[in-house]
């Protein structure tokens, strides 16, 4: 049989980060009452009109523009038409074929291996109502908070070969929406959503397979056990010699399958025509940059620059860009000490740890990439250990004070003073005529024994180093 | 003084304290309940409107003309508080959460309300004969419709219930009824009075607009209703001028275009009669008459049957029996409670247009029939711009006839269609536009059109009230309303 | 251009409307008559006029209108259910919705 290749196309949702609603006033609020948030736009009353947000609309051309979007001067809105307990005007304000953004890209990373996945087009819409299920089966409860809060829905390219390449490129988008600001893309709460079209056709084939759409993937990893799982059904089917049903499937997460929503002969005629209570969009050039000024750098060129000016190995550099503040923690960190593989170490041991445990994100905590850059410093010059550096930070975590004044605090600045360390060291082999011996006589351990006893002497201040040296000198010159 | 009177008679007769706002609002309960049992021109009367005009009385001023003034609301304009049901049964005891802006402005200006005025359904119709709860009938003659869908409020004018209402006007639904019952009825341009609060039938058409008993009325309320509204996005970001300041009386070296296609051999004799010595007056009066030519006219009704029902579907898709409105009974599933809710809550001509625009905006259709007819538009528009590069007001009748007996083409849609074969092109280009009364014909009034630039409702309404200074009809009153005692 | 009862039957479903046996016929036909009046629209001296002429979609002559990102009143909760036909515990109650 010839090998087969999967070929999936993204729809991706993301909602806006605006204080309201995208045509009205209302305020958008996560997990608020039922129907709190609530006027006649929302309802869908009669003689209710829409309105424009300014910041729904920047957003949106922000994050076309982050996508490597051309966003053309002029675009419109239009009406999709359905009937649905969750869409109150039974039609839904969206943008057909004058979208805000179109023909962009983004780049992944497959195996090493750089991976440009194209952008067919980003448009605005509003988001529609949320349906509850009683229990019973019988009724269905209609909740208007989440109508009309803005979304971007982005349409990929068929471009994606895998159900891993999927997860990643869906992970770059969240990074990119996350870099700009235009969304938090939290798809627990659902401010990231994805659907997807896969289907298989012959290696080389140019034509495209019978595809199906799946839905409700509300998690990175569901994205890719869902594609996963369809892509084994299809390939079953065809290896069977049947053929695919184009059909919307809906993902089942306790079942791990899919499961047929409606076939082909169900698809909506969705009516779309020009919405007349809106006027057309219309950005002047000036308006565009300034939206595209507004994009700070993305998290593939710091992954890039990380690398190249940081000299760090790309994984390093893979995890400190997941997320803007992380990032722009790292990199302030950075510039200011002499070994920013240093900085990368103790940002992603020590720190993310400590975010982990705490539950905490990087912009919550109390050291500053300032006072970590300090530490860091303090150990470069040989004042402080490693190993006290580490309680250090503990501390600073805890307390918010800089590591010099704990150092203060504490005593705890590290002796390096050549003439104090052998006079301590003098009498430590004093101390221990059995334990020199034994180094004498060949073993090894035996002089971390000693470095041991000068650390406990000196409670961890002495520099390592030093001690080292001046032991084997001492005992040398014993002999 | 009664509602023959001028909005600025009836002021002054305020200031003088000839009467109080209570007792006009009392009259015009009167004047509802001796006549309204005939012509049916309320679908609700207000309650409280006699205290809301009590309330006016201590603050009226001499520069606030509607202070205390009755008037009353065709029932697609919503009115928090007060049943609004766009004479549907689809929204019998719908009470809207909030007020059209026109209603707030009106109340601002401390306009009374009467009540709501009945249409036909959803503003689909030419009759009021569509209306979901009973026809409303011709104040000069009860057998006759009073024209639509506005037929309320024309008839409420007529018959000097009000002094004033306001209508909307999609295809010609204030001005064709004005014409019928011999009032004023103005549709201002597209964007100059807010469409918030109006009950959408189709988006891009619609208007709202006054009917009164004289020009000068129409500018005195259109000056409370007009400009800005931040909660209509196609509402135009202008300031309006005085528009009493244009009443000039003076049309001497005016341009007035006359237009072949509106001259068709639909026109009754006897309106083409009445609009001919119209045209001739307003010569006398030193305006010049040239012929122009509109080409596309003869396309115009086409795609407004198309545009129209294809927004109106779309806009009257909400009416689903989930959050307001009646929901039918019956139902059994969610498809089944959409389709019995829809089907027995809009009447007949709604579901055909519905349907209609349904089609014209289907898969497969839409670029022969919804995108063509978008692109007619534009050629009708240009029609017009062309136009008044030559004259500045463009005159015709409003209508082909005079008001037609009930029933009379309530079994042929497309009959009733043509019927707005002069106003609906206006609606298309989006221009101001005014029927004033220029004859009455076997006892029943003809309205003159004239057509406007985009939004120069001040050369407009100084034409319109020049003619009707020098026909001096104004106002008509109907027999019926002569006999009453108020 | 004529309508068949199985077109009327077609848009009636996308329009939720329900057509009776008897309706469908008187409506197949006039909304046939309608059409073919519209069908003008499409005789071959128009078309060939309309050939690049932009659409009309938007009377509107003002440019784009936007809001602040400014939150206002919400309806109070007794107002937001004050019409609806059925209701429980703050949220309008349908019919079972089947996911799709």
């Amino acid at each position: 049989m010839t090998a087969l290749e999967t070929v999936i196309g993204l729809e991706v949702h993301v909602e806006l980060g605006t204080k309201t609603k995208i045509f009205c006033s209302c305020a958008v609020e996560f997990g608020a009452p039922p129907n709190s948030h609530v006027c006649p736009v929302c309802l869908g009353s009669p003689g209710a009109l829409p309105v424009l947000n300014e910041q729904a609309l920047a957003l949106g051309i922000r994050a076309a523009l982050a996508l490597n979007c051309s966003v053309p001067a002029q675009s419109k809105f239009d009406r999709k038409n359905y009937f649905y307990p969750d869409s109150p005007k039974a039609y839904q304000i969206s943008q057909y074929d004058e979208p805000i953004g179109q023909h962009g890209f983004i780049e992944i990373a497959v195996g090493g291996e750089k991976k440009r996945i194209g952008i067919t087009r980003v448009h605005l819409e509003e988001d529609a109502g949320k349906l509850n299920h009683s229990p019973y089966g019988d009724v269905s409860f209609v909740d208007l908070n989440r109508v009309g809060i803005p979304l971007i829905e982005i349409v990929s390219e068929p471009d994606i070969r895998s159900a891993e390449e999927a997860r990643l490129y869906l992970e770059e988008i969240r990074s990119i929406m996350q870099y700009c600001l235009v969304s938090e893309c939290r798809m627990e709460e659902g401010s990231l959503r994805c659907d997807a079209n896969i289907s298989l056709r012959p290696v080389g084939q140019r034509e495209f397979g019978t595809k199906t759409e799946i839905k409700n993937m509300n998690s990175f990893r569901n994205v890719q056990r869902g594609l996963e799982y369809e892509q084994e059904r299809q390939t079953g089917i065809l290896a069977r010699g049947e053929n695919i049903a184009q059909q919307t499937l809906r993902w089942d997460e306790a079942t791990g399958t899919t499961l047929v929503m409606r076939s082909k002969e169900d698809a909506h005629d969705y009516r779309y025509f020009p919405d007349p209570d809106l006027p057309r969009i219309v950005l002047s050039a000036a308006y565009i940059d300034a939206r595209r000024d507004e994009i700070p750098e993305l998290p593939a060129q710091m992954r890039e620059r990380f690398e190249r000016e940081y000299g760090l190995p790309a994984y390093d550099a893979g995890v400190l860009t997941a997320s803007r503040g992380l990032a722009e923690y790292f990199d302030q960190t950075a510039q200011r000490v002499r070994d920013p593989k240093s900085a990368s170490n103790w940002i992603m041991g020590e720190l993310l740890a400590y975010l982990k445990a705490a539950m905490l994100e990087i912009d919550e905590i109390h050291v500053t990439p300032f006072a970590l850059a300090d530490l860091i410093r303090l150990i470069e010059d040989g004042t402080i250990s490693a190993k006290i550096a580490k309680t250090l930070l503990k501390d600073m975590l805890d307390s918010g004070k800089d590591a010099k004044t704990l150092i203060a605090e504490q005593g705890l600045i590290q002796i390096s003073d050549e003439g104090e360390l052998r006079a301590i060291a003098l009498r430590v082999l004093a101390a221990n005529p059995k334990t020199v011996d034994d180094y004498r006589a060949g073993k090894e351990k035996a002089l971390g024994s000693l470095v041991g006893q000068m650390m406990k002497e000196t409670r961890g201040k002495a520099n390592p180093q030093i001690v080292n040296r001046v032991i084997l000198e001492l005992i040398a010159g014993g002999e | 003084m009664d509602f023959f009177s001028s909005l600025q008679e009836l002021h002054a007769g305020l200031l003088k304290r000839e009467a109080t706002a209570s007792e006009l609002a009392d009259l015009s309960l009167q004047r509802i309940a001796s006549l309204d049992d005939r012509v049916h021109a309320f679908l609700h009367v207000s309650a409280d409107c006699v205290a809301a005009a009590k309330e006016t009385e201590t603050v009226i001023g001499q520069e606030r003309i509607l202070d205390g003034i009755p008037y009353a609301l065709k029932d697609n304009m919503c009115t928090r508080g007060i049943e609004t049901t766009c004479a549907s049964h689809i929204l019998k005891g719908y009470i809207p959460p909030y007020s059209a802006t026109v209603a707030e402005r009106l109340n601002d200006a401390g306009a009374v309300l009467m009540g709501k005025l009945n249409m036909d359904e959803f503003a689909m119709g030419s009759s009021t004969e569509n209306s979901g709860f009973f026809p409303t009938r011709n104040p000069w003659n009860l057998e006759r419709v009073p024209g639509g869908s506005s037929g309320g409020a024309a008839a409420a004018v007529a018959a000097g219930m009000v002094p004033f209402a306001l209508g909307s006007d999609t295809g010609g639904s204030i001005r064709q009824p004005a014409a019928f019952c011999g009032v004023v009825g103005l549709k201002p341009s597209y964007g100059l009075v807010s469409r918030f609060g109006l009950v959408a039938f189709a988006s891009s058409l619609d208007q709202i607009g006054p009917l009164t008993h004289t020009v000068e009325d129409a500018a005195i309320v259109l000056q409370a209703i007009a400009g800005k509204d931040e909660r209509d996005s196609t509402s135009a970001n202008i300031q309006a001028p005085d528009y009493r300041a244009a009443l000039t009386g003076d049309v001497r070296g005016l341009r007035i275009g006359i237009a072949s296609e509106y001259f068709g051999p639909s026109v009754e004799i006897g309106v083409r009669n009445a609009v001919t010595k119209a045209i001739a007056l307003l010569e006398q009066l030193g305006a010049t008459v040239s012929p122009i030519s509109l080409p596309h006219t003869e396309y115009a009704l086409s795609a407004y049957y198309l545009i129209a029902p294809a927004e109106a579907s779309s806009n009257l898709a909400r009416y689903d029996g989930v959050r307001y409105g009646v929901r039918a009974v019956d139902a059994g599933n969610l498809l089944d409670m959409y389709e019995k809710t829809r089907s027995t809550g809009f009447g007949s001509e709604v579901k055909r247009r519905i349907l209609i625009g349904t089609y014209a905006l289907s898969s497969g259709y839409y670029d022969d029939y919804y995108k063509r007819a978008q692109q007619v538009r534009t050629l009708i528009r240009q029609d017009f711009l062309d136009a008044f590069e030559s004259v500045d007001v463009i005159v015709s009748p409003t209508a082909p006839t005079t008001a037609f007996r009930l029933g009379e083409k309530v079994h042929d849609p497309l009959t009733m269609y043509l019927s707005d074969i002069c106003t609906i092109p206006v609606n298309l280009a989006g221009l101001p536009a005014i029927s004033v009364p220029c004859g009455v014909i076997d006892g029943l009034p003809v309205g003159l059109q004239m057509i406007g630039r985009m939004f120069d409702e001040q050369t407009l309404l100084r034409v319109a009230h020049a003619y009707e200074q020098a026909a001096g009809m104004a106002p008509l009153r109907p027999a019926l309303a002569m006999g009453v005692k108020a | 251009m004529s309508l068949s009862r199985k077109d009327v039957l077609h848009v009636a479903a996308l329009a939720r409307l329900h057509v009776t046996d008897a309706e469908q016929e008187a409506l197949a036909q006039e909304l046939s008559r309608i059409l073919a009046y519209a069908a003008q629209l499409n005789t071959l001296d128009l078309v060939a006029s309309l050939a690049g002429v932009e659409v009309t979609s938007h009377m509107s002559v003002s440019s784009m209108v936007t809001r602040p990102d400014a939150p206002g009143e919400s309806l109070p909760p007794e107002v937001v259910m004050a019409n609806a036909p059925d209701a429980e515990e703050q949220q309008f109650r349908v019919p079972a919705v089947l996911e799709g």
